[in-house]
């Protein structure tokens, strides 16, 4: 991967949570970087650190939680490189690349909206905020931005309440919002998870126009693998706050290389004929205070070695094929197994 | 399973119908509308069979099956409860009359996190039913609910233990106990498996395939997740708009989606595999059921819109052994 393709490049990231349990690592030596104008997945089961790493990214970790080491580094195009990690709380570059930068579409689309504002009002304020123009200016661009993620009689519908729209509605406007400031990441946690099937792939298609008109770079956070073959150009699968496995979409998802995302596949009902029984994966995720020794899908692993699995230090990421990584320290000998 | 229509059906769903009043907010509470959140609705399910109901939020999934149970009360139709020798009208039963049968009748319901009660260790939750129905007691009562709680894979010591200690899966085979224990004919399952981790999902649904086989139950299976009913289902009730619109076999509904909307939704669904690219529908919003368009609530969506579409509500037809509620299918002389 060419440096210089990369917007977002986030290294040995570490995310901790200090309660009562212990020092929690949520996100425990993450590795990615997203190249420039494509989209990059982000995917794993509930809890395994998806969002608290895109909170880092937009430095929204707050107590008991913090940025215990790494880096995160963006490239915005003619620009330096900017250390988000290595900003203080009150810099103005924190403020731009929060407000201007990187746009967040939130897990939860109804937190990102106030019930007591018109969709106008808040969409005008978000362009006031990090763009020089005046109100007038900021009211045409409002309407441009609502009419381009597909919201028809623009006009009318900023003066409507966020409860008097649809959920699919709701999500184009948070859309909007992401991108009124035209940032160059847009960072969708979950965009379409609360939303009918039909209506996300109404959203999918917008993200990937936008993409095609603007060139934004996307870190597209989800758990549906069917989203991530439809929208992503690489992937990363995450397991307890590290990555597992990380390459171009077609090679993880048809020839994956961690037992983890092999489990996760074979565990789809849309891969198994009908009453076929599913493959699951034995045990449960153990808690973050107690992360196992070495891999930590160990205890979990059918192919897990006494004496190399679950001794540490954490397996990090291998090359297993061009551009494609996985943190199983035995992939050669499973997927050599596999196809005998 | 294998071919459902030669036996009786172990219900019976006519003309179903419920609808929730909309008041006019004030002094006077005065109904200015209804939503129409079950409207019309027919299906037969057979012994043994696991029939899926799918649709998108809103459409009435949930709202049928509690009607089904009358956990509501319908506002009109018929639901047939056929057990050994009796046959009886859910619809037209008082609650009193109802008791005696719900214990054929249970529920498992989609949040695991929110439909346990927290201050109940999960002995008591999974026993309760029995208590309630004054079917065992004492020490039969405990040997009843630890041979359940093994069946659905938990350990006799959880029974002392409160929900709060427990993941999701974990909940969720509590929820599943607790339907069991009664040995019902008809489970509801609604949503059983929609908040859950994939892994932990395929855990559930080998679960109740399983248990359906042991237990000989006839499930109804509410779910939005498409694969998953897939998965699940030997026949499938597709709705839309409180409405059923298309129903048939698993395999036939999709080799052949009929009607337009069963094709849309098919289309939508994400397959992990990116060398099928999904197929991305033009615009269109999901209906409000409070003011629903004339004729079929589809029409606005509908890429085979006539005239007669915004006009006429169509029946449920028989077309090729199945069931589907639009014009295209209709005989000809019916306009
Ligand atoms: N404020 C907090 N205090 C303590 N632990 C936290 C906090 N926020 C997150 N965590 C923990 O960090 C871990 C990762 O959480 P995160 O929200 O990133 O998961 P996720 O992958 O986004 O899951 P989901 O798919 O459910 O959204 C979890 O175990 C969570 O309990
Ligand atoms: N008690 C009620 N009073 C008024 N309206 C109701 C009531 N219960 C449900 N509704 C309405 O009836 C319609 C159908 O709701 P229902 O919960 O059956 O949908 P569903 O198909 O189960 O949706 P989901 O997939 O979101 O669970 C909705 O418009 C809902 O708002
Ligand atoms: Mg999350
Ligand atoms: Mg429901």
């Amino acid at each position: 991967m060419e440096k210089a393709d990369t917007v977002l490049d986030v290294t040995q990231l570490e995310v901790r949570f200090r309660i009562e349990e212990g020092d929690l690592p949520a996100v425990n030596g993450v590795d990615f970087s997203l190249r420039r104008g494509s989209t990059l997945a982000l995917v794993g089961e509930s809890g395994c650190g998806k969002s608290v790493t895109s909170l880092a990214i937009m430095r929204l970790i707050n107590p008991p939680g913090r940025i215990a080491g790494g880096s995160i580094r963006i490239q915005p195009s003619g620009r330096d490189t900017i250390d988000i990690t290595a900003l203080s709380e009150k810099d103005d570059l924190l403020y731009s690349v929060r407000c201007g930068m990187i746009g967040m579409i939130f897990q939860e689309p109804m937190t990102a909206l106030s019930p007591v504002h018109t969709i106008g009002n808040q969409i005008c304020e978000a362009i006031l905020l990090h763009c020089n123009v005046n109100e007038k200016t900021a009211q045409e661009r409002a309407i441009a931005m609502l009419d381009n993620v597909g919201i028809s009689n623009a006009a009318q519908r900023m003066r409507q309440y966020p409860h008097e729209l649809s959920g699919g509605l709701r999500q184009r406007v948070v859309i909007a919002m992401a991108l009124a400031a035209e940032p160059e990441i847009l960072i969708a946690d979950e965009p379409t998870t609360a939303l009918d099937v039909t209506i996300q792939a109404q959203i999918l298609q917008l993200l990937k126009e936008l993409q095609q008109k603007t060139g934004v770079s996307i870190l597209f956070i989800t758990h549906d693998l069917g989203v991530v073959a439809q929208v992503a150009d690489d992937v990363a699968v995450m397991y307890m706050g590290r990555i597992a496995e990380y390459g171009p979409v077609r090679n993880v998802l048809k020839n994956p290389r961690h037992p983890y995302t092999r489990a996760l596949l074979q565990s789809l009902p849309a891969l198994h004929r009908r009453g076929e029984r599913l493959a699951s994966i034995p045990g449960r995720v153990p808690s973050l205070a107690n992360v196992p020794e070495g891999c930590s899908f160990h205890p979990r692993c059918q192919y897990a070695e006494q004496k190399l699995c679950d001794i540490p230090p954490a397996p990090q990421l291998q090359q297993a094929a061009e551009e494609h990584s996985t943190a199983c320290l035995r992939w050669q000998d499973v997927f050599a197994e596999k196809t005998q | 399973m294998t071919q459902p229509t030669e036996t009786a059906p172990l219900l019976e769903i006519k003309t179903l119908t419920k609808h929730f009043p909309v008041y006019r907010q004030g002094l006077v509470r005065r109904e200015i509308g209804r939503v129409r959140a079950v409207d019309n609705v027919s299906f037969n399910l057979y012994p043994g069979e696991t029939l899926g109901l799918v649709g998108e939020s809103g459409c009435g999934k949930t709202t049928t099956g509690r009607t089904i149970l009358r956990a509501l009360t319908p506002s009109s139709g018929e639901v047939w409860f056929n057990s050994a020798d009796t046959r009886t009208n859910l619809a037209g039963l008082e609650s009193k009359q109802l008791k005696p049968l719900r214990r054929q009748m249970q529920m498992i319901f989609q949040d695991p996190f929110s439909s346990l009660n927290p201050r109940m260790t999960i002995g008591d939750i999974v026993g309760e039913p029995l208590r309630i129905h004054r079917m065992a007691r004492g020490a039969v009562l405990r040997a009843q609910v630890a041979e359940m709680l093994h069946r659905v894979g938990l350990n006799p010591e959880h029974a002392s233990r409160y929900p709060h200690a427990f993941s999701g899966g974990q909940r969720q085979r509590v929820g599943i106990a607790r339907a069991l224990v009664m040995r019902p004919q008809l489970v509801i399952a609604d949503e059983a498996v929609s908040a859950l981790d994939v892994s932990v999902q395929a855990q559930i649904i080998n679960l109740l395939e399983e248990l359906q086989t042991e237990f000989n139950l006839t499930l109804l299976f509410i779910a939005h997740d498409i694969s998953v009913v897939r998965h699940m289902c030997d026949r499938i009730a597709v709705m839309y708009a409180g409405k059923i619109v298309e129903l048939a076999k698993t395999d036939e509904l999709f080799e052949n989606p009929c009607h337009p909307y069963t094709r849309l939704l098919l289309s939508a669904v994400p397959l992990p595999d990116p060398d099928k690219k999904m197929h991305f529908p033009a615009k269109g919003q999901v209906v409000d059921l409070s003011r629903l368009p004339t004729g079929c609530a589809f029409h606005p969506r509908c890429i085979h819109c006539k005239e007669n579409c915004r006009t006429y509500t169509p029946d449920l037809y028989d077309h090729e052994g199945r069931q589907v509620a639009c014009h295209l299918y209709a005989e000809q002389d019916q306009f």
